[in-house]
């Protein structure tokens, strides 16, 4: 009966995502290009996978890791590397003669390279610094992120990485359904990995490391897969963001941006995949379009609205940031999915049948 | 051949042994063995030991005539090694249903897990009207009943529970107890550490009285319960 239950469950979801894309598909072909939302949308769904990424590591096994904007930076610059067309490689690496790399991938492949490759470094980070825990991990992956930002900028690197000049010239996209399809994807991945028994085991590990390693759940092993799945959707992610900026440059993958994803996971919910997208479109339409008008000067009645100048918004979102911690510190989901709030409770006997 | 056998066990935490050579056998299969002694006597350590989750510095551990002593705890699970935690240690935010599955995680047979949730489930019907329920909502005793079903999914020969009367009212105790009887009669051996040395040695078939690293007395249930030296250690002089 239960496979007769899951078959029109996940034709609903399909029937969701498919509405979902069409009224995206409508939309573009109706409204102008410029608009603001188009770039909520794009913007946002692309903090969604950053934000669900982070929240594996941080709400769902309980490794408080900062080192996000570090894997998305190697996926931002592993996607720009190898995807400049040759023909423009010497204009965009014009200080050092057309860089060493002389080819170009396609975009998938460089979005999965990009992956891989956060993966793989997160793979060899992982191995001593999983050994920390709690704030000591979270000052081991922050140092590290901040480490890779320097070294990206390094003089010598500069053949590879182009030191610290813009990359450009990548394909980039224009429609809004890119990012969604390819993050409709890795999230699909994610809640599968989520509801398997890797999913609980991190989950249990969160809950209490001792009981779980003492139901056999091997806590190396399981942390550093953690670690690396995490890792790869932050380097998919960062490929992504590279796509919608058009150009990549180290400087800007700080500290600033790891705490900027850890907010909206915050704010979603530890824990919580639905409550993390939920918050990344919350938080990108505020930051980007509703909360604007913050940072510039505005006249009522022939009078200058106080405070209103460039960077008020900051501090907005910092008491925004203040209210949640003290008040809502379980954010808007908790650790619940948005479909368990249309569950009605189970009645006791129709219990695993 | 006995069951699970423990020949001169050492332990350091740092430079303090904790353990200073522990032997001591499991001998029958389905029976109750219980260590008892007073704070720091070893007793966890002696159990950590068993599962794997301390190294032994020195000594032997053989399980089923095969030495496990170097073993992975997950090895040591999977060859039917249970531990029950001190203190329950349940997870909290995890559902009884996903506690219970969690507890299986080394099997791989769905089926055989689904039959042996609904044994769990006869045992303790309390855990199934709970079933959604986050286990950290529980009561002290359901919690309890929770950690044996859990380390029940994982199919044990041997089950080790450490105080599984830490904190629970007196009735509650009885119940638990109860449990341990009921679960030594399907023929699954209990190796019980327990403060409360007047109920462990009443539903043991045998046990030992450790004093700081070391067994210092060993024999049957009521013999050690009718002994006077345990009577004045653990037991408070008899009122009479």
């Amino acid at each position: 009966m239960i496979c007769v239950k899951k078959a029109t469950k996940l034709m609903l979801y399909g029937a969701l995502i498919a509405v979902l894309f069409v009224a995206l598909w409508v939309l573009e072909n109706t409204l102008p290009k410029s608009t603001m939302l188009f770039t909520v949308l794009k913007k946002g769904v692309i903090y969604a996978l950053l934000a669900v990424s982070m929240n594996l590591l941080n709400g769902f096994t309980g490794l408080f890791s900062l080192g996000q904007a570090g894997f998305m930076l190697i996926g931002a610059y592993t996607y720009a590397i190898t995807t400049i067309p040759v023909a423009q490689r010497m204009a965009v690496y014009q200080y050092y003669e057309g860089g060493i790399v002389q080819f170009a991938l396609p975009v998938f492949a460089a979005i999965l390279l990009a992956g891989l490759m956060a993966a793989l470094f997160a793979y060899l980070i992982g191995l001593p610094v999983l050994r920390l825990k709690s704030d000591y991990l979270a000052i081991a992956t922050l140092g590290f992120a901040e480490i890779l930002r320097a070294l990206v900028q390094y003089d010598k690197f500069g053949p590879l990485t182009n030191g610290s000049n813009l990359l450009r010239k990548f394909p980039t996209f224009s429609s809004v359904l890119f990012p969604f399809a390819v993050v409709a994807v890795c999230l699909f991945l994610i809640v599968l990995l989520m509801n398997s028994t890797y999913g609980r085991a991190f989950k249990a590990i969160r809950d209490d490391e001792i009981a779980a390693e003492a139901m056999g759940i091997n806590l190396a092993r399981h942390k550093q897969l953690a670690f690396v799945i995490s890792s790869f959707f932050a380097g998919v992610g960062g490929a992504l963001l590279a796509m919608y900026q058009a150009s990549v440059q180290a400087s800007t993958f700080k500290v600033a941006m790891t705490y900027e994803i850890l907010l909206i996971v915050v704010i979603g919910g530890m824990g919580s995949i639905t409550g993390s997208v939920l918050a990344s479109f919350l938080f990108i339409a505020c930051s980007e379009w509703w909360l604007r008008f913050l940072d510039t000067e505005q006249f009522l009645f022939g009078v200058q609205v106080p405070l209103l100048r460039s960077g008020f918004r900051m501090v907005v979102f910092s008491v925004v940031i203040m209210v949640v911690v003290l008040f809502y510190r379980k954010g808007i989901m908790g650790d619940k999915e948005l479909p368990d709030l249309f569950r009605r409770r189970k009645l006791p006997k129709e219990a695993i049948k | 051949m006995s069951l699970l056998k423990v020949e001169n066990l050492k332990v350091s935490y740092g430079g303090i042994e904790a353990l200073k050579g522990v032997s001591f056998e499991v001998a029958e299969k389905g029976s109750i063995v219980t260590l008892i002694g007073a704070n720091g006597a070893g007793k966890s350590t002696t159990l950590r030991a068993i599962s794997g989750l301390v190294k032994p510095s020195a000594g032997k551990i053989e399980f089923q005539g095969k030495d496990i002593t170097k073993l992975d705890t997950q090895k040591i699970v999977a060859s039917g090694i249970a531990l029950v935690p001190e203190g329950r240690r349940v997870f909290s935010n995890l559902t009884v249903l996903e506690n219970l599955k969690i507890g299986a995680y080394l099997r791989k047979d769905d089926a055989q897990i689904r039959q042996d949730i609904e044994y769990v489930y006869s045992m303790f019907p309390r855990l199934q009207e709970r079933e959604w329920q986050l286990a950290g909502t529980l009561s002290g005793g359901e919690q309890q009943m929770l950690a044996v079903g859990r380390a029940l999914m994982t199919r044990p020969q041997l089950m080790m529970m450490d105080e599984p009367s830490l904190g629970l009212a007196p009735l509650v105790v009885k119940d638990i107890f109860a449990i341990i009887r009921r679960l030594s009669q399907q023929g699954i051996t209990i190796l019980l550490i327990e403060q409360n040395a007047n109920a462990a040695l009443k539903c043991a078939n045998y046990g030992y009285v450790m004093e700081t690293g070391r067994i210092t007395m060993s024999g049957g249930g009521m013999e050690l319960l009718n002994n006077p030296k345990v009577r004045d250690a653990y037991l408070g002089r008899a009122r009479k």
